[in-house]
């Protein structure tokens, strides 16, 4: 739990992880009244809609004009507030991109942005509500935390600990449907730290969102077939715990990046960066989106289509395990 | 009604800094002095005036606010702010040089008494905006005060925030239009018309006030205006002359952005002594 904010969510199982984030921050805002929280007419879908009900003084709803919503936040962070944003994640981080950039990162404002629908979490409701360039966009921004929790009860964590920390923050969610990948609030969550879920030497699967579960399903069946699989939570995209990627390369020397989102300028390229500057050279693939745009379908549909569920990524550590690569110094044997 | 003393300090202040300005554009080479001439008397009363500020606490949580939306205008906002004190105007030598506090759009972060970082056009309304919901919430009774240009009103966001400021009734925030009628390219109204602009404010719920934007007893009878109204939004739409004082740049689009050399200089700096 972090420290200074205590809350608690009782009956989490019967609560979407959208109702849960709603929840705590509700909680945090009833304990800390430098908390506001800001929408743009997607109250209710975002769950944000639990603070308007509980303390409606510091709820405020500007309609459909997230560029403004952007900036505001950005002005009532100068007087000392602490603003959460919600909208939807393709809204967040393109509508207002130059304003987050501009206004909050540039400027150094104490902002939080809680971006809802990210991925194709949004399915059915077509490609214009898919959002599978935001981690790549918040990224670029110098100055921006970008998490992207696996479930509820790391949203929550996710959301805590954005409040306590200084500056801006992007935390990225689903729709709120997914099903949870931990059993309780109790595991540790630190910004910046990757979770290892599943130890393995074989080949480590560096996860992030949605994709998380997916992940461990993937590794535990892999495990059946003998083979070891180490699963990164890499709930925190910026700044990325390149540590945890380092030890990942050097200990099982393949690695496959998964994450609900276009595979150019997100998880999957911050790990290959990593992997690139440490220069070790090992197997590598990342999956997402193989820069095109998401088609209409039910989430599950869409994440098995584009190999971002356990069968995919089940079937990717099959190709991993056979990838060639240099692994000292002669590459003669390469050309 | 202003009394003539203070009618008086406040043009002669006017007078001096604009000389300071053509000083600054002579010797870095060029700024937005155009605009920064048509700001100028919006400037010169809410910082000799009416803005309670501290300049030996720039960050002094009660201040009054203000923002300059038009952040263009920087090279006019830097000279007033050194001539306040908030910092030595020895340090305006280094405008728009390489590692300077000073780019053409001023920010918060490096130049004292500065409240946003602005510079990119329609995001000051929205930014004043949230300052003033933040003291109305937080108990505290400072006022915003923000200049916009008449050309960002092409900006979707200066609308959104128009809206929103309305919706809020944002009372404890005054706008004003820099209404040189230029733009970068032309006149606003050939390139992308703004008229009807007071009707346009009046039906986003604003109380609009016209005013002469060089004439100090209009313009400070608006702001007393404006801080005695407790409905709506106030915003003052200033008629003002782009260039203005500075008879051969004086309604030039040219002049938007332009250096001056030694000869130039010395002409401006008559032309504005010549000033009422």
């Amino acid at each position: 739990m972090a420290q200074g904010l205590t809350w608690t969510v009782e009956d989490a199982d019967s609560m979407t992880q959208a109702e849960i984030y709603g929840e705590v921050l509700t909680q945090i805002g009833q304990q800390n009244e430098k908390v506001v929280a800001l929408t743009a007419d997607l109250a209710k879908s975002t769950k944000i809609g639990r603070f308007w009900e509980k303390i409606p003084e510091r709820f405020y709803n500007f309609g459909i004009a997230e560029a403004n919503m952007i900036a505001v936040a950005s002005g009532m962070a100068e007087t000392g507030l602490i603003p959460v944003v919600s909208t939807f994640a393709t809204f967040a981080s393109m509508r207002a991109a130059e304003f987050v950039r501009t206004d909050l990162c540039y400027q150094k404002r104490n902002v939080k942005i809680i971006a809802t629908h990210s991925g194709t979490s949004f399915g059915t409701a077509g490609t214009t509500h898919h959002c599978i360039e935001d981690l790549s966009i918040m990224r670029t921004f110098p100055g921006m935390t970008v998490i992207a929790p696996a479930d509820a009860y790391e949203t929550a964590r996710a959301v805590s600990a954005a409040i306590e920390m200084e500056g801006p923050v992007y935390i990225r969610i689903g729709r709120g449907f997914e099903p949870p990948l931990h059993k309780s609030m109790d595991f540790d969550f630190e910004i910046g730290k990757a979770i290892e879920l599943r130890e393995g030497t074989d080949v480590t699967v560096i996860a992030t969102g949605v994709t998380v579960l997916h992940a461990v399903e993937a590794a535990d069946r892999a495990q059946q077939q003998g083979v070891s699989v180490r699963v990164l939570d890499m709930h925190t995209i910026k700044p990325l715990d390149v540590e945890a990627v380092v030890r990942a390369v050097q200990d099982t020397r393949r690695i496959i990046t998964v994450e609900d989102h276009s595979t150019i300028g997100g998880l999957g390229t911050a790990v290959a960066d990593a992997i690139a500057a440490s220069g070790k050279g090992c197997a590598f693939a990342k999956l997402g989106y193989q820069d095109e745009y998401s088609i209409v379908g039910y989430p599950e549909d869409l994440l098995h289509i584009y190999k971002l569920d356990a069968d995919g990524i089940l079937e990717t550590i099959g190709l991993v395990l056979k990838q060639d690569f240099e692994q000292d110094e002669n590459w003669e044997d390469e050309i | 009604m202003l009394s003539n003393k203070e009618r008086k300090f406040l043009e002669d202040t006017a007078r001096r800094l604009r000389e300071r300005i053509v000083e600054v554009t002579y010797s870095c080479g060029g700024t937005h002095i155009g605009g920064a001439m048509s700001q100028h008397e919006l400037l010169i009363a809410l910082y000799y005036k009416y803005l309670n500020i501290d300049p030996t606490n720039p960050r002094w949580p009660n201040r009054d606010r203000f923002v300059l939306s038009k952040g263009h205008g920087g090279v006019g906002h830097a000279v007033i702010l050194a001539d306040k004190g908030f910092f030595d105007t020895a340090l305006l030598d280094d405008f728009n040089k390489t590692g300077s506090p000073f780019g053409m759009h001023l920010d918060w972060q490096t130049v004292p008494g500065v409240d946003v970082s602005t510079g990119s056009l329609g995001h000051g309304l929205p930014l004043a905006l949230g300052m003033a919901l933040g003291g109305r919430l937080q108990g505290l009774d400072y006022h915003v005060y923000c200049v916009m240009s008449d050309g960002e009103l092409q900006e979707g966001s200066i609308w959104e925030a128009a809206m929103a400021a309305s919706q809020f009734k944002a009372t404890n925030l005054t706008a004003f239009v820099d209404r040189n009628k230029f733009s970068l390219d032309g006149p606003t109204e050939s390139i992308m018309a703004l008229e009807p602009l007071d009707k346009k404010f009046e039906a986003f719920g604003w109380r609009v006030l016209s005013i002469d934007g060089h004439d100090f007893d209009q313009i400070c009878e608006a702001i007393e205006t404006a801080q005695a109204e407790k409905e709506k939004p106030v915003i003052i739409i200033a008629d003002t002359i782009k260039g203005k004082g500075i008879d051969f740049m004086e309604n030039q689009a040219a002049w938007h952005y332009a250096g001056v050399d030694a000869a130039m200089r010395d002409k401006a700096l008559e032309s504005i002594r010549k000033m009422k």
